[in-house]
């Protein structure tokens, strides 16, 4: 047996760090009466911003190895895992009113959530089969509790074994890919498995597409593309809309991470094959997403339908197997997940006790009582349908354009084709915001906090001045694949 | 052998039998483990399975009045599908064995052990080692797990009443028993 080499433990610091953390909030908040609560939310947006100070820290000028090769932190990881911190903690704060209206404002929410994010942070970190499974599954084991944590809703309850079950097959069609995999390869190592691959692709392509054909199943299932979107848009309904918040935006920039270091570091020779496999899914996203989002009525579903079609976005990018491609695909994964929380941030503020706001129709006559948040939503809803100048039409734009690189032009016709489409459903919500009267026995009553407020100004005018200068994200979303 | 146990477990009229069939199942098939050479895995189905898992099966065989007849109604007219669906899967692992992939040509037998061989350290030697982030990792799972099943199950009710036995042992005399001296009634 080889000596065992102490691996260099410096560059998974804010795993470390958020660890510690996170297991001082669950103590601490043991211990605090119900009143006190916001200290464990103080706490772990102390923890966030803690953690970011690490990871940039030890972000290092090329990309670093370590645990024998499984770990890695390279400018991809760190802009992924700042991008991952900024939104959750928008989403800490986002979500204290509602749950406090709710009456399930407890520290779980909190520590399960910082949780997740140790979870989405080992998924963008790792760098063998073993530890992006076991993000992953930190991750989702976080995520079932928090959405079933309103024990008395039976949506809510729906939402969570939906998610559950169906998520538990993904993992399995995931791991089953992965066992095929260290089958043919014996490795579990992503960097040792592409050089195997490289060597079979010529002498054994059925049964390597074989196992990359239950990655990719495995993957459309977290991300939620079409055919695999069936739990996205119940699980969106269902669950408290706090988490819902946090389900549509930081797991999908880590879903995202999970599908890079699978796909583009791991089987970058099998690229023919997985490119054809997202060219359907994405394809089969944007239109299901963008058609079915219009027959519907309620705000939540409409938007898990929208996010399904932004995934099939993100394929696009993917699929081109381009740098231009991973690179505006990454630019479009941050900034949708920036964009969403607004609209669910706005979304929550309307919530009152003893009725939920999700309906389109709630949100009637908005402009008259509260035109300020109005106009927040009309920018984040603009920006998703890709309306200039907010952000959405600037990362379309890098997206159709990664494709037109690869002289796939009808798939770019494709895109524009049905988010002309999607514009459709975006419209009518901004019009009942302005133009529709709220009905009569609807009364609006937003309690504002004066943090929550400002914050979510500055994330809704993000949109815009990202809109204005995307170079300001770009550069590192390029820098992340040079 | 754990084929016929397994049989067994099946048919068994009573299911504290079955139960204790699968345990003798569990056993053969850890030994099958040990001609592996698998000393840890076979340790740990023994002491994980028919230590924890079973006896745990088996209390519950035995608190619940489970309705035999009932359960052993489908037995016939399921029987075909389940003979079916075994030879399927016969078909299947046949097939992956003999092909060209696993085959025993293909794979060549693994060089036996020296006696002093411990499966058991040279797992734990990796496991503390090499796989030390994605150890700590399943551990945090397991920790997340914990507070996950607490948070949704744990209700404080209010109402409830309970009892208090250090309360309870601090009991005096005079707190339950009240003396009244009452005038004898004349007659």
């Amino acid at each position: 047996m080889t000596a065992f080499i102490q691996p260099n433990l410096l560059p998974a610091l804010p795993e470390m760090v958020m660890l510690a953390m996170a297991c001082l909030v669950l103590v601490v908040d043991l211990f605090l009466p119900q009143e006190k609560r916001g200290f464990t939310l103080l706490l772990s947006l102390i923890t966030l911003i803690l953690v970011g100070i690490a990871t940039v820290y030890v972000s290092p000028a090329s990309s670093i190895s370590t645990f024998g090769g499984s770990f890695i932190l390279d400018k991809l990881a760190v802009t992924l895992k700042l991008s991952v911190y900024v939104v959750t903690f928008l989403v800490f704060v986002y979500s204290r009113d509602y749950l406090k209206d709710l009456n399930i404002y407890k520290g779980e929410y909190y520590v399960l959530g910082l949780f997740a994010v140790l979870g989405m942070m080992i998924m963008i970190s790792a760098h063998s089969f073993l530890l992006i499974y076991l993000g992953l599954e930190l991750l989702s084991l976080s995520l079932y509790a928090m959405i079933a944590s309103n024990r008395d809703s039976v949506t809510a309850s729906e939402a969570a074994m939906k998610y559950f079950v169906l998520g538990a097959l993904a993992s399995g069609l995931l791991l089953y890919g992965i066992s095929i995999f260290y089958g043919l390869s014996g490795t579990l190592d992503i960097t040792e498995l592409s050089g195997i691959i490289k060597s079979q692709a010529a002498s054994n392509p059925v049964m390597l597409s074989f196992a990359l054909t239950f990655i990719v199943v495995g993957l459309s299932f977290k991300l939620g593309a079409v055919p695999f979107h069936m739990w996205l848009p119940d699980v969106y309904q269902g669950s408290p809309t706090s988490v819902t918040l946090f389900i549509g935006t930081a797991p999908k920039i880590a879903g995202f991470a999970m599908a890079i270091r699978l796909l583009v570091d791991g089987m970058s020779d099998l690229q023919v094959d997985w490119s054809q496999m997202l060219t359907v899914l994405a394809v089969a996203s944007m239109a299901i997403g963008n058609i079915i989002a219009i027959s519907q009525t309620n705000f939540k579903r409409m938007l898990a339908y929208s996010t399904i079609s932004h995934v099939g976005f993100i394929l696009l990018g993917l699929l081109s197997g381009t740098e231009l491609g991973f690179s505006s695909a990454m630019f479009y994964t941050i900034t949708y997940a920036i964009t969403s929380s607004v609209a669910f941030a706005v979304l929550m503020l309307l919530n009152r006790e003893k009725h939920e706001a999700g309906e389109i129709a709630d949100l009637r006559g908005l402009n008259d009582t509260n035109p300020w948040y109005a106009a927040l939503l009309a920018i984040a809803l603009f920006s998703m349908a890709g309306v200039p100048p907010t952000v959405g039409f600037y990362a379309k734009l890098t997206v159709i354009n990664s494709v037109i690189q690869i002289d796939m032009v009808w798939l770019a016709l494709v895109a524009v084709l049905f988010s002309v489409i999607g514009l459709f459903y975006y419209l009518r919500v901004i019009k009942a915001m302005y133009f529709d009267k709220p009905a009569e026995n609807q009364v609006i009553t937003i309690k504002e906090a004066l943090d929550v407020k400002i914050l979510l100004s500055a994330n809704g005018l993000s949109l815009l001045l990202l809109g204005l200068f995307p170079s300001l994200l770009m550069a590192w979303c390029v820098a992340a694949f040079a | 052998m754990t084929v016929i146990t397994a049989g067994a477990v099946v048919t068994a009229r009573n299911p504290v039998h079955a139960a204790l069939s699968l345990v003798l199942t569990f056993f053969s098939s850890a030994f099958i483990w040990m001609l592996l050479e698998a000393e840890f895995l076979a340790i740990t189905l023994v002491l994980v399975y028919v230590g924890a898992v079973m006896v745990l099966f088996l209390f519950v065989v035995m608190m619940l009045d489970i309705n035999i007849a009932r359960i052993r109604e489908g037995f016939i007219k399921f029987l075909p599908v389940g003979i079916a669906l075994a030879l399927i899967m016969f078909g299947l692992i046949y097939y992956v064995v003999s092909g060209d992939q696993f085959s025993l040509e293909s794979m060549a037998a693994p060089v036996a052990k020296a006696a002093d061989y411990s499966n058991t350290k040279e797992l734990g030697m990796v496991l503390y080692t090499e796989y030390v982030f994605a150890f700590e990792i399943a551990a945090v799972i397991l920790l997340v797990a914990i507070i996950a099943a607490i948070s949704l199950t744990l209700r404080r009710r209010p109402g409830t009443r309970y009892q208090n036995p250090s309360e309870q042992m601090k009991i005096q005399k005079q707190d339950r028993l009240r003396i009244v001296k009452m005038e004898a009634e004349k007659k």
